[in-house]
């Protein structure tokens, strides 16, 4: 059979191509180069194989960051998704007031992140800072610069404050999603709140929670700007997470080589835990299927 | 069990009503009596499902009444007034196993765990879905689920009424006759007041007892089967109910003859001259053909044959009538004349049925 090929139609996609090589695929493979060799400048390059991930993986640096990093999102998580479920069931569910509310929730997502970072600063600070300076009026010392548990709270609270709304906005589009014939059946059953919460709502919005701990993960694992701006990774190196870590090694020590192998390992680990979590929440959905 | 009394009820969508044309229901007196099954008959949009949850409240009605036992639960929540109601389209808690599902009311209202046991599976077995109690709700098929949401408001045993709108709308015909027969039994068994909604008059008409009929956020007419076919108080009655429904003709009516342009209709009774716009109407199955010239000249247009009988569409001046010939009759061909049972003919003023005055034409 006689099929017509025309293989100029790859030329079709080549500027796709370019654009990715130039955005993702050369960088990327530049940081492999790094990882896998040593360079004194001059574009002069020697192997060194697994060196720099076996010295990356034996320093508590980097476990640290890593314990750091997972107590972090771990936490976030555990306050943004109940937070932001318990907000969206309280929001007005049409009328005037709910666009307004919208709007509000809508508004700390569309701040450029060092600006949060900033407004937290400045709030958290014991000498014009409302947070800070209110909480030294009743005894408390809230000094960024030298109190770790301060520090914590504050970029913890930064997060919450930041993105909550993306928690919230997922939720209550997915209740909004909810026939009213659902309700109105629970008010003849006899439903209580709880169990209206437990057996109506909760599964229905199953779907955009699982989005919303995905988003959140991922994000809140990549999290740089915003505990750059207020803390700084201090003090000491208190709330120093993966990349303001990566950031120190590669540009502050301009150590190339350990920071290449280490933004390899911390990019595996993304995908990682990413893909776990998707896998893991799947299956749950599957498994149950399955017992029916 | 209760008796159920609507009072001068109306309702309306608005914040701020004006004109009657706001209201979705217009003023709506009514009665329920304890242990009757009714149906609730009307075309989509009449205020059916609106009269439906005011009674269960989930609505509260802008005016007007609602007594359970001559008690006022006019601004009681649903939960205080012990009503079940089934949906149109099917509503389970997707979570839950099918036991779980059915359980659910009885457990809410803290009942004991052996008296559940045996009522879930009394329920189960009555829709049929006894072999299913432990999958889980989520995979079940549309009519399969809709069973569940009337087991689940079949359940509890001491409701005040049970209320259905257009439960079988997503249940295959089959089925759907094997479940309206078994609601019929539920009721004959445990004599809840049941209040069926559909749009189907075969549906309302094998369901209920008593059919009230709704048109326009209004109750046209309650009454028997019968009594709806024979003595029909509105035209919308007349030609919602019958298949087909009943021919209507503007007349002019005057003692106990109908002027239709040039021809003359001996009437059953005596009618003083009803003002407005009068109309005739005649149940198809009331209407002959004949040889008598007398008769109204029709053309034959159409015959359907639908088994037991066949319907003959005729024209006349411009409208379409229907009549409705028994197996065996010689068909009717070309132009013919027909002829109406006089006692057969109702008398309507302004879509109200008339009373005549006297007896029929001697």
């Amino acid at each position: 059979m006689d099929k017509p090929q025309n293989n100029r139609a790859w030329f079709m996609v080549l500027p796709v191509l370019l654009l990715v090589a130039f955005s993702a695929i050369i960088p990327l493979m530049t940081v492999v180069n790094y990882a896998f060799n040593d360079t004194f400048g001059n574009n002069a390059f020697f192997w060194v194989g697994v060196e720099w991930f076996k010295e990356t993986l034996e320093s508590d640096r980097m476990w640290g960051a890593l314990q750091r990093q997972l107590i972090f999102s771990f936490t976030i998580l555990a306050i943004e998704v109940p937070l932001g479920i318990a907000v969206a069931l309280a929001m007005p569910k049409k009328g005037v007031w709910a666009s307004v509310c919208l709007v509000l929730f809508a508004l700390p997502l569309l701040i450029p992140w060092n600006v949060v970072g900033t407004i937290w600063q400045v709030f958290a600070r014991i000498d014009i800072g409302l947070l800070g300076y209110s909480l030294g009026l009743i005894g408390i010392d809230f000094n960024l610069g030298q109190n770790a548990s301060a520090a914590w709270v504050s970029v913890i609270m930064m997060d919450v404050w930041h993105w909550t709304s993306l928690v919230v906005l997922l939720a209550y589009a997915g209740l909004q999603s909810i026939p009213d014939a659902y309700y109105q059946a629970a008010k003849i059953d006899q439903a209580s709140r709880w169990a209206v919460f437990r057996y109506v709502e909760l599964p229905k919005l199953k779907g955009v929670l699982l989005i919303a701990v995905l988003l959140r993960f991922m994000d809140s694992f990549m999290i740089y700007t915003e505990p750059f701006v207020v803390t700084g990774g201090g003090p000491g190196s208190a709330t120093t997470f993966l990349s303001i870590d990566l950031v120190k090694m590669a540009l502050g020590q301009f150590d190339l080589g350990p920071a290449a192998a280490f933004s390899i390992m911390y990019f595996l680990v993304i995908l990682l835990v990413s893909w776990a979590f998707y896998t893991i929440m799947v299956n749950l959905d599957r498994e149950e299927e399955r017992n029916e | 069990m209760a008796r159920i009394e609507l009072k001068d009820l109306a309702h309306s969508y608005l914040p701020k009503p004006g004109g009657e044309d706001d209201f979705a229901l217009k003023t709506i007196d009514l009665d329920w009596d304890d242990g009757g099954a009714y149906a609730l008959l009307g075309a989509s949009g009449c205020g059916k499902s609106t009269l439906l949850n005011i009674i269960s409240g989930l609505l509260e009605p802008t005016r007007g009444q609602i007594l359970f036992d001559g008690a006022d639960m006019t601004h009681a929540p649903t939960t205080a007034r012990n009503i079940a109601q089934v949906f149109q389209f099917p509503v389970v808690y997707d979570t839950m196993t099918v036991r779980d599902n059915l359980a659910f009311p009885l457990r809410n209202r803290g009942m004991q765990a052996s008296y559940i046991k045996d009522r879930v599976q009394q329920i189960a077995q009555m829709i049929g879905m006894d072999s299913q109690l432990s999958r889980k709700a989520r995979g079940l098929t549309a009519d399969e689920k809709q069973k569940i949401s009337l087991g689940r408001g079949m359940v509890r045993e001491d409701v005040n009424a049970i209320l259905f709108d257009e439960p079988l709308t997503v249940i295959d015909p089959h089925m759907k006759w094997e479940l309206r027969t078994q609601l019929k039994q539920l009721h004959r068994e445990f004599g809840h007041t049941m209040i069926y909604v559909t749009h189907d008059q075969t549906e309302a008409l094998t369901f209920a007892d008593k059919v009230v009929v709704m048109h326009d956020g209004r109750v046209v007419q309650l009454g028997t089967p019968e009594e709806l076919f024979e003595r029909p108080e509105h035209t919308f009655v007349g030609y919602f109910i019958g298949s087909p429904g009943m021919n209507l003709l503007d007349a002019k009516i005057d003692g106990n003859m109908a002027t239709i342009g040039s021809h003359q209709i001996p009437l059953g009774a005596g009618y003083k001259s009803p003002e407005g716009h009068t109309q005739i109407g005649i149940r198809p199955e009331f209407v002959t053909f004949t040889t008598d010239a007398s008769g109204l000249p029709v053309q034959v247009t159409q015959v359907e044959d639908v088994g037991r009988h066949r319907i003959v569409r005729v024209g006349f001046e411009g409208n379409t009538l229907c009549a409705v010939l028994p197996e065996g009759t010689p068909l009717p061909e070309g132009t013919q004349h027909i002829a109406f049972m006089p006692e057969q003919i109702g008398v309507f003023a302004n879509d109200w049925r008339v009373t005549p005055q006297t007896g029929g034409a001697s």
